[in-house]
């Protein structure tokens, strides 16, 4: 046996693994792998372009740093989370691949989630569909009235916007008042019947977020900040997400 | 959504003073209180069948089974019991239907629609006529896994079952329901458009 020590040449350099294990708690236990593919085998996108998540986390240890990069995998992974529900080393696989579609400049990155993030940062609203404070009060109040005035046993039925102390700050996908304004009523209804003292905000009443799934962190923040400032200034006890 | 907001104001540290909450909890609240006045006696005849798909970023990914429980407690007062049928695996163990993430608007089609089609055959096991899915993304998706892999089955929101179980659903607000409930328990049948 040789007494001189074998070392290898130089200092290891920095790797993806390694920028995103600084920013998880615990290192999103992105060493702990054992290899034993339960991730793999309950996912849906096993197998969509030639990756699977296990594949991913040991190309991401081995340092295949460009090979991920060039990856469209990350965006066919939905970071469901059923990975890390199923790991016996509960390694966060999903937030390697919320910083993996990171390492792709803003401007590459798929234009259908780009579009909608830019839409939502173009005014209050915060709408992936680019709808104003104005349309949306203005879808809201036509259509509250038209179901009053046809539906009697709803002339009281509220659809507050701005509303100073109401309990439930409640927040509306887009899909309703731009594409199907009847969709909205049974809500109101369900609302109005149990009595429910709620109102939306005139900022931040899109309940849908782009932004992170873009992984444009500046984007998903300022998303945030703006319907949770909006409760908070209507003093709302209670954030409720419709979905 | 119910995990942007709450993993928004974690990860960027922004103060709040209220509650994130969601609304699946509040229906059965306000289900068990009384104040909602749901009941599956308009399915007691029909006999339509039901499952329910669990939102990945509502039950695995922000409240757990707790409120997989209240889902599926919503779920049966609405539909009755015998007309409820679980997909499996379900609750924090669901496969994401793969609506989420933002892969509907991605442009990876061919995937996406591969990514469903466990989704597609879990749904199709149950035999269910509807799927009741409360997230939109899941909404979209699971409408055109149906439509593309050829089963049939609708897809509806959670808001419309249960007004359609208080007797308060009107003509226009059918959007989503197949010609089996078009025309049952309809409230204000004379304002149809």
């Amino acid at each position: 046996m040789s007494d001189q020590v074998v070392s290898l040449g130089g200092k290891k350099r920095s790797t993806f693994i390694d920028k995103v294990k600084e920013l998880l708690p615990e290192g999103g236990n992105l060493s702990l792998c054992l290899t034993c593919g339960a991730c793999s085998s309950g996912c849906p996108a096993t197998g969509l372009d030639g990756m699977d998540p296990r594949k991913f986390l040991r190309m991401a240890a081995l340092g295949m740093d460009e090979e991920i990069e060039k990856s469209d995998w990350p965006w066919m992974c939905t970071m469901c989370q059923r990975c890390i529900y199923v790991c016996p080393m509960k390694i966060d696989i999903p937030q390697l691949v919320f910083n993996a579609r990171a390492l792709r400049p803003r401007e590459q990155r798929p234009k259908g989630i780009l579009g909608s993030c830019d839409l939502a940062l173009k005014n209050p609203s915060t709408s992936a569909m680019g709808a104003t404070p104005e349309d949306f009060a203005f879808v809201v109040e036509d259509v509250l009235e038209e179901y009053r005035e046809a539906q009697p046993e709803f002339a009281d039925m509220q659809a507050p916007i701005d509303k100073q102390g109401a309990e439930f700050f409640v927040n509306q996908n887009s899909r309703e008042p731009v594409t199907e304004p009847d969709e909205l009523v049974p809500l109101w209804k369900v609302l109005h019947l149990a009595g429910v003292d709620w109102t939306y905000g005139s900022h931040g009443w899109a309940g849908e977020n782009y932004c992170m799934f873009l992984a444009d962190n500046d984007a998903w923040e300022h998303i945030t900040r703006t319907t949770a400032n909006q409760a908070d200034k209507l003093g709302c006890k209670i954030f409720l997400n419709t979905e | 959504m119910t995990f942007s907001v709450r993993a928004g104001l974690k990860k960027f540290n922004i103060d709040y003073n209220f509650e994130v909450k969601n609304i699946y909890e509040y229906y059965a609240k306000w289900i068990r209180e009384g104040k909602l006045k749901v009941n599956s006696d308009w399915n007691k005849d029909l006999q339509i069948k039901f499952t329910v798909q669990d939102p990945c970023q509502i039950v695995r990914k922000s409240y757990g089974d707790p409120i997989a429980e209240d889902l599926r407690f919503v779920v049966k007062t609405m539909v009755g019991e015998e007309n409820f049928i679980e997909m499996h695996p379900n609750r924090s163990n669901n496969y994401c239907c793969g609506g989420g993430g933002g892969f509907l608007q991605s442009g990876y089609k061919e995937q996406r629609l591969e990514f469903g089609k466990l989704k597609d055959q879990q749904i199709q096991k149950t035999g269910a006529a509807y799927c009741i899915a409360g997230c939109h993304n899941c909404h979209a998706q699971i409408h055109e896994l149906s439509d593309h892999y050829g089963a049939g089955y609708h897809v509806v929101h959670l808001w419309t079952i249960l007004c359609l179980a208080m007797g308060v659903l009107g003509p226009n607000e059918r959007e989503y329901l197949g010609d089996d409930l078009k025309e049952v328990n309809v409230f204000h049948p004379e304002t149809a458009m």
